[in-house]
């Protein structure tokens, strides 16, 4: 499976034909201790850019942009229950929601792992 | 940040591997490895060490001799009882302006034959200014710049403390004593930050790293940061100057009168003679419009500063704002300071504006965490 990296450092990852999207390691230290975290609801319309998630940590809010256009097919409703998923297992448990987008090439133009690496130093 | 000041810990900070922040004009540790919120956890599980070297410690030395003679000088300047506080004994203050407001809250401590004051990091020339003003034909003022200030906070406090500086466990809350570590004196009082059991030291700059070392190496000890110290306070319901009290807000409608004793009071034995004494007496008297009070999300989501309080669902006019909001983490939940119309009282449901969103919260007793003092 493809790992994308967005400049908002959101991780992306085609599965079959959803993209999961959740928050990079990197973003999750740098929050710190999460302790909030509110969803889209499913079926929402969303076009990148939009706010559609939050999350909170003890320090801040910072919201969650859409990568891309598309739809919201699934959340992740363990993130609500349990927060701090997010600095257990940002990259596997802690995903925060699933889209159906029309072309998947759209995340062709976001970064690899190397590139994100680069970007994070 | 090359403007920015250093304690005298800062490269202990850094070998301890804290992130550091600019906080009132200091390079201060804002976390540890370890996070805000172990760090949270950790202070009122074991023991927290937290470096306050950037606050203001000042001594008030009667011209005349006689301590007496400062707290009268001092009176004059905050609506507190200075003279009834008895030698080893400190107490909460503030100073107040002529509109009543706060220009800053303060710790004062009587020491025998002066008194000792630690203020905000953030007002700290302000206030030597305005008590080298008011003050210095009674009293000199001067400001401690060669001390650093450590507060040692949570169960296992004293134990910590006792090992090294015996005779700090016979200390109760709000006592003052000087104490040798290795023939160095620390000014010790038993009172902190966080609501839990502790106390704040002032140790000299020379001794203070060899100190601090010392103090880490006892059991349960471990360094926290300013992240942790917010959230210890807020959960213990206190006041952050420039936040939660500011030169506009009254001690009264900042839920501060158990601050002002009786002397002080009108018919009391010194009523009134500090600034702003015709609102503060007459709001202790009346009431004011407005109060600080707690405040319970019933929801999961944070309540930062600066959010609207309304009184419905929707519609209306704004009533209040939080002053300070965040999450408790030995609560395990958001908690928030308001200031809000006085008819309101606790039980009552607000509504605060978060994102778009009207969310409901409760007007709660505060502290939100209960306090564990040594009495």
């Amino acid at each position: 499976m493809v790992m994308k990296y967005t400049e908002e450092h959101e991780w992306l990852r085609v599965d079959g034909d959803v993209v999961v999207v959740g928050i990079t390691e990197h973003a999750a230290e740098q929050l710190g201790d999460v302790v909030f975290v509110e969803l889209p609801e499913v079926e929402t319309q969303v076009a990148k850019g939009d706010d559609c998630a939050v999350i909170e940590s003890v320090k801040a809010a910072s919201d969650i942009l859409a990568p891309i256009d598309g739809e919201i097919v699934a959340i992740n409703e363990k993130l609500v229950d349990n927060p701090a998923l997010v600095n257990e297992d940002p990259l596997g448990a802690a995903w925060f929601f699933k889209m159906k987008v029309d072309d998947l090439s759209v995340l062709d133009s976001y970064m690899d792992e190397d590139a994100y690496k680069d970007l994070i130093g | 940040m090359a403007d920015l000041k250093t304690t005298v810990f800062h490269d202990l900070h850094r070998e301890l591997g804290a992130k550091m922040v600019p906080f009132a004009g200091y390079d201060m540790p804002v976390q540890y490895p370890m996070g805000v919120l172990k760090e949270h956890l950790h202070t009122r599980s074991d023991a927290g060490l937290f470096d306050v070297s950037h606050m203001g410690q000042v001594i008030l030395r009667p011209r005349s001799g006689r301590v007496e003679d400062a707290a009268l000088a001092l009176e004059s300047l905050v609506p507190v009882d200075v003279l009834g506080l008895p030698p080893g004994r400190q107490r909460y203050a503030m100073f107040t302006n002529d509109a009543g407001g706060i220009e800053d809250d303060l710790m004062v401590a009587n020491r025998g034959d002066h008194l000792f004051v630690v203020v905000n990091a953030s007002r700290k020339e302000v206030d030597v200014a305005h008590m080298q003003a008011r003050l210095s034909d009674r009293v000199e003022v001067v400001p401690v710049t060669d001390r650093a200030l450590l507060a040692l906070q949570g169960p296992k406090a004293e134990a910590a403390l006792e090992a090294l500086v015996p005779g700090v466990q016979a200390m109760t809350f709000m006592d003052v004593a000087v104490l040798p570590w290795k023939g160095v004196d620390l000014w010790i009082s038993r009172s902190g930050y966080t609501g839990e059991d502790g106390y704040e030291i002032s140790v000299p700059n020379a001794d203070a790293v060899a100190f601090a070392r010392a103090l880490l190496a006892q059991p349960g000890v471990a360094p926290i940061g300013l992240g942790a110290r917010d959230s210890l306070r807020l959960e213990a319901g206190m006041c952050l100057y420039g936040h939660d009290i500011d030169e506009a807000t009254s001690p009264v409608e900042a839920n501060l009168t158990w601050a002002i004793q009786k002397a002080r009071r009108s018919g009391g034995a010194r009523a009134g003679g500090f600034p702003g004494a015709g609102r503060i007496l007459g709001e202790l008297t009346n009431g004011a419009p407005r109060r600080r009070v707690g405040l319970r999300p019933e929801g999961r989501a944070p309540m930062r500063e600066g959010t609207v309080i309304f009184a419905g669902p929707e519609g209306g006019q704004p009533i209040g704002t939080i002053t300070s909001g965040g999450f408790g983490p030995s609560i395990e939940g958001p908690m928030a300071m308001a200031y809000l119309p006085s008819n309101l009282t606790e039980g009552a449901t607000v509504w605060a504006e978060v994102r778009g969103k009207r969310l409901p919260a409760v007007i709660a007793p505060m502290p939100f965490q209960p306090t564990s003092y040594k009495r």
